[in-house]
């Protein structure tokens, strides 16, 4: 990495802690759903990816088998071996630093590279690893202290928990959420999850929804 | 071993054999245009989903109580455009509010 330019810097830096706090309500949330401390901290350090992270602890937490926790959270992690597919020929790693750039390859540190490239091949590369590691950092520190925090204030109800993990969640997808094709699948996903609740067991209405992502995209606008 | 340690173990081998699998295929694959389109709207959909489950579900039933408040202020608060801890954090106070009411 040689001398990075200042606006890729402060882009990287900036994602990296806006995120990274959001970890606190990760490492709450894991608490809130029976995971251990430790348990916590590994998700972070170990599957390093918010939407999987939640979608365990979430489908577990609500009663869910570990297969269809692991299961969803999986689903989720899909994007991040596209994002992989398009990061491969920009980075051009092989051996340890590509399991390194692996581990880093999130919607962050791919958004940010991207964003980078106006600025030329090394800008990009630089947006990646800055914010694939300035993430894990402040995701990792911030759990911790999501979870610390968490056991020291008790039942996460009294505290906006219970609503504060789905706002976090609608927080994240809703930039996706432009046109109003993504919106009518998005309420359509919602509507037959809810539906789907009470009949399939924990998990499964939502892995269900991916099957409408296939349907609306199969016959969407080319 | 438990099934929470099987859940964060196992989520975490697949999360990165995902990733891994992304850096390792050779480009040619996955360019199909449907493909693309499919996978950028599973996030969406799963998402979404997961959102409407913990909002007005718990272990199984339908249940409409002060999380359904709470992701409301925060569905106002994002089309005002507000950041995203204002969104989040309104979310937990209301919810917070009419829990202890």
């Amino acid at each position: 990495m040689s001398r990075v330019n200042r606006a890729t810097a402060t882009q990287s830096l900036s994602v990296s802690f806006t995120v990274g706090l959001y970890g606190t309500a990760f490492g709450a949330a894991s608490i809130a759903a029976g995971f251990s401390i430790p348990q916590t901290c590994l998700l972070s350090l170990l599957t390093f990816s918010g939407a999987s992270q939640f979608a365990v602890v979430g489908v577990m937490g609500a009663g869910g088998s570990a297969l269809s926790g692991i299961a969803t959270a999986s689903l989720l992690g899909i994007r991040n071996g596209l994002y992989g597919l398009r990061m491969a020929p920009i980075l051009q790693v092989r051996g340890l630093k590509r399991i390194v750039a692996a581990q880093v390859t999130i919607d962050e540190s791919t958004g940010v590279s991207i964003g980078q490239e106006d600025l030329g091949i090394d800008a990009m590369k630089d947006g990646f690893w800055l914010t694939g590691f300035g993430v894990y950092l402040f995701w990792n520190f911030f759990t911790l202290l999501g979870a610390l925090g968490a056991q020291a204030m008790g039942n996460p109800s009294a505290w906006g928990l219970d609503a504060a993990v789905p706002a976090a969640f609608l927080g994240l997808v809703w930039p996706r959420l432009l046109g109003k094709f993504e919106r009518v699948l998005a309420a359509s996903a919602v509507v037959l999850a809810i539906a789907l609740s009470p009949v399939i067991s924990a998990g499964l209405p939502i892995i269900a929804t991916a099957l409408l992502a296939v349907a609306f995209g199969w016959k969407a606008r080319a | 071993m438990s099934a929470l340690w099987i859940g964060v173990l196992g989520t975490s081998a697949i999360a990165f054999a995902l990733k891994y699998t992304g850096h390792s295929i050779p480009e040619k694959y996955l360019t199909n245009p449907r493909m693309l389109r499919i996978n950028t709207l599973i996030p969406i959909a799963l998402l979404s989903a997961l959102v409407g489950v913990q909002t007005i579900t718990e272990k199984g039933k339908w249940v409409i109580d002060q999380r359904l408040a709470g992701v409301a202020v925060a569905l106002i608060a994002l089309s005002l455009k507000a950041p995203y801890f204002v969104v989040v954090i309104s979310a937990a106070i209301t919810s917070a509010v009419l829990y202890r009411l």
